[in-house]
């Protein structure tokens, strides 16, 4: 057990960092410290193509599609000096940490050397076509159709049904889906997943605003949509399996990069709560305190979970890191509102538009829904990690 | 970067399960308890058949060498059958020796506490007064302070090894709530100690190894507490099923996981960053003491409730854990008094 880096991994630390300050510094001053998903989305695209073009786009991939090869250390340095350098987060993170890790594992070498190296390459922003108006949490009930018609004698899968909660699907290229392509099956049986080009007549968007005031997600329809008949990841009837697979993958380094973003909320806590005052109220000590202990624990559990060798099952430290960091979070955010008082209750601006402090005490609401609600982790780490009974099913 | 255990470790942290499952039976402890708070052949056993004293301790003041990792995975699992035995004296007392002790103190001392033959222990609270070596006053709630043979105590400016027949010592040795390990103080008149190499270096490595102790026991209690519960929910029928299928029981059981997972990376976080000697080691100590006693005690009192009324009995081992967990949640300051510490690290001090 060690939990220092080698000077050769000191070296690779130096690399990033210099290299990320000097574009945050430069041509990319003007999006430095953005915390919404959402704020000038144009720019962050060039900045995903840019990451791309010098290779730091998925640096742990294989080199041959665009990665690094890069060790789990330096994957974990490179999330921490990139946040540390106050860049964005990465308009295209459902690309590369769900899509790409999903087609890097389930796909075919065709499938690969087609989507890939434009992921890594930032040049194919993905989006995440798995809700539905009735299936949330119960995914397996997605009634999304997909079926396989041969049009002017090729085939094509054509898509009909809503999505809903689709981030950033108003800046995506390309959405996968969950759909049902066995006629009549029920459940987790029959299910296909599909990767669609945005680009066509046959899906239509429209943003939902969501508390904050911002538009990040979307109700995502499908009319007559298609894609090529080579489109789809596994076998059909797979879509649950690769589903699943697919969550598995947001527990992966990521949480680093997500990590380091809630260090820059704390600490800008801490700056907040050093210039008004509340840092001498012992109360207020007490929760930053515990926000710190939390956030430390968050990086050394990721750090156990990226070090697992056993990965004939899920540890521990995997299954309960969903709902800690969101928990987590959701305190943080009130917090933060408790160090501000009042003063955090307004703008300062024009329009609903909030600052980084305010925004996260609301966005916070989200975390411990989306990917899976606290209510379904809980189920989860008891029938999974503790072995209790599963939870019954109605028929409905 | 590697957060994993090594072989080595894995073996140790096995063999110290095996050790403890086989022989810290419910039965045993409970014969400490009613006598004095210590089972001694299961200690003659843990220093001499298995060497696990020394560990921790340097190769050269005749430890086994290892680290705190090695400790923490011993006494973890020794927290796990919530043992009655001085560990904390030995990460306490033996570690002040080893780090702070004159050459002549090692020599006297640390060969036979780690065999075993004497017990060390290190008392907490201070209300002394001092004239050069002599010191009055008393030392409150020394764990395992009933029978221990030495003493390792500090005061501001020093720390002294008093022995347990030392002139002008008496020791008061209460009832204690949590029997496993009984707290004693000691009244002091002019007793004569003999000082220290190193002060603040015994006081240092007194900290970490109380500190380290602590947490680690209270993991593998509190992970005890869930896996008992857990066994139970599967066993127990009401309203025709069993409780561990109602999900308000089960989530609760979720929630202890997800507490123990994060004190088991504070435990293993801590002694890495004493072990490393890292910048972090102060932050790491405070987080886990406290977070640890505190998932503790939860796991420990839900562990009652989620029982019912068997829960509740002398007979059950549930309250073994509940007082264990108590008691580790004071020992060695307590949550907030540590939580204030992290707050000054990271705030500056309040005024
Ligand atoms: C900001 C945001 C972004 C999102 N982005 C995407 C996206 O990009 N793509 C996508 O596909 N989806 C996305 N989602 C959707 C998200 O995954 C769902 O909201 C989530 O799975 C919950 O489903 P639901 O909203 O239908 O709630 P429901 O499933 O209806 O849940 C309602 C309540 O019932 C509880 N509940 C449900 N089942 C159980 C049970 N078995 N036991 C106990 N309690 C239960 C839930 O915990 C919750 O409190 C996003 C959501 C948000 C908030």
């Amino acid at each position: 057990m060690k939990l220092g880096f080698s000077p050769a991994e000191e070296a690779f630390r130096t690399e990033a960092a210099d290299w990320l300050n000097t574009q945050m510094a430069g041509p990319f001053k003007d999006i430095k410290g953005i915390t919404t998903l959402t704020e000038k989305a144009e720019r962050r695209k060039e900045w995903e193509q840019h990451l791309g073009e010098h290779g730091w786009g998925c640096i742990g991939w294989p080199k041959a599609w665009g990665g690094r090869d890069a060790t789990i250390a330096q994957q974990v340095i490179f999330a921490e000096e990139y946040a540390r350098a106050g860049v964005p987060g990465r308009v295209n993170h459902i690309g590369i940490e769900l899509a790409g890790p999903t087609i890097l594992t389930f796909g075919t070498e065709a499938q690969k050397a087609r989507f890939l190296p434009g992921i890594a390459k930032g040049q194919t922003i993905f989006c995440q076509g798995f809700s539905e108006p009735g299936a949330g949490s119960d995914l397996a009930s997605v009634r999304t159709k997909g079926r396989l018609e041969t049009i002017d004698g090729v085939k094509y899968w054509v898509v009909n049904g809503q999505k809903i909660w689709t981030s950033l699907a108003h800046i995506s290229d390309w959405i996968f889906v969950v759909t049902r392509t066995e006629e009549g099956s029920r459940g987790p049986k029959g299910l296909s997943f599909l990767m669609m080009d945005m680009a066509q007549p046959g899906i239509e968007i429209r943003p939902i605003q969501q508390i904050n005031g911002d538009a990040e997600f979307n109700e995502t329809f499908f009319t007559d949509a298609r894609c090529a008949e080579d489109s789809i990841i596994g076998a059909p009837g797979e879509g649950w399996k690769i589903a699943m697979g697919l969550l598995a993958f947001e527990r992966g380094v990521s949480t680093l990069g997500q990590q380091m973003a809630f260090r820059n909320e704390l600490d800008e806590i801490i700056a907040a709560a050093k210039r008004n005052g509340s840092a001498a109220d012992p109360l207020i000590r007490q929760r930053i305190a515990k926000a710190e202990i939390g956030l430390r624990l968050m990086r050394y559990g990721a750090l156990r979970m990226l070090s697992n060798r056993d990965h004939s099952r899920m540890d521990g430290a995997a299954l309960t890191y969903k709902i800690q960091w969101a928990s987590w979070r959701r305190n943080l955010g009130e917090l933060a509102m408790d160090v501000l008082g009042q003063a955090g209750e307004v703008t300062g601006g024009d329009g609903y538009r909030w600052g980084t402090l305010p925004n996260l005490f609301l966005y916070a609401r989200a975390d411990t829904i989306y990917g899976g609600t606290n209510q379904i982790q809980r189920n989860l780490i008891a029938e999974r990690g503790l072995g209790l009974p599963r939870e019954p099913r109605g028929d409905a | 970067m590697d957060f994993a255990f090594t072989d080595e470790q894995v073996m140790i942290a096995e063999t110290a399960r095996a050790f403890f499952a086989e022989n810290a039976t419910s039965a045993r402890t409970r014969r400490a308890m009613a006598a004095d708070g210590i089972d001694r052949e299961l200690w003659a056993a843990f220093c001499q058949d298995l060497g696990f004293a020394g560990v921790g301790i340097a190769e050269e003041f005749g430890g086994a060498g290892l680290g705190m990792v090695e400790f923490a995975c011993i006494a973890e699992a020794a927290g796990t059958h919530v043992a009655a035995l001085p560990l904390l004296g030995l990460a306490t007392a033996a570690r002040g020796i080893a780090a702070g002790g004159t050459a002549a103190q090692r020599e006297k001392w640390l060969s036979r506490i780690l065999s075993g033959e004497a017990v060390a222990a290190n008392a907490g609270k201070w209300h002394v007064e001092r004239q050069g070596n002599y010191l009055s006053g008393s030392f409150d709630f020394a764990p395992h302070g009933n029978i221990a043979d030495v003493f390792v105590v500090s005061a501001t400016g020093g720390s002294w090894l008093i022995e347990r027949d030392a002139a002008g010592l008496k020791i008061e040795a209460p009832v204690t709530m949590d029997q496993t390990r009984p707290l004693a103080t000691l009244h002091m008149d002019r007793v004569l100690g003999e000082p220290l190499a190193d002060h603040l270096g015994a006081v240092k490595a007194m900290h970490s190894g109380g500190w380290i102790c602590l947490a680690a026991e209270a993991l593998g209690g509190a992970q005890a507490c869930l896996d008992r519960t857990v066994a139970y929910a599967k066993e127990r029928i009401q309203f025709g099923r069993p409780i561990g299928s109602f999900q308000a029981y089960k989530h609760r059981l979720a929630d202890m996981m997800v507490e123990i997972e994060q004190a088991r990376s504070a435990v293993y976080w801590a002694a890495c960053a004493v072990d490393e000697t890292s910048d972090e080691g102060p932050l790491a100590l405070h987080a886990a003491k406290s977070f640890c006693a505190d998932a503790f005690f939860k796991c420990a009192g839900d562990m009652i409730q989620l029982h019912g009324g068997i829960g509740f009995t002398w007979e059950h081992d549930a309250h073994l854990y509940f007082k264990r967990a108590r008691s580790i949640q004071t020992l060695r300051a307590p949550g907030n008094w540590h939580r204030e510490e992290i707050a000054k690290i990271i705030l500056g001090d309040a005024a």
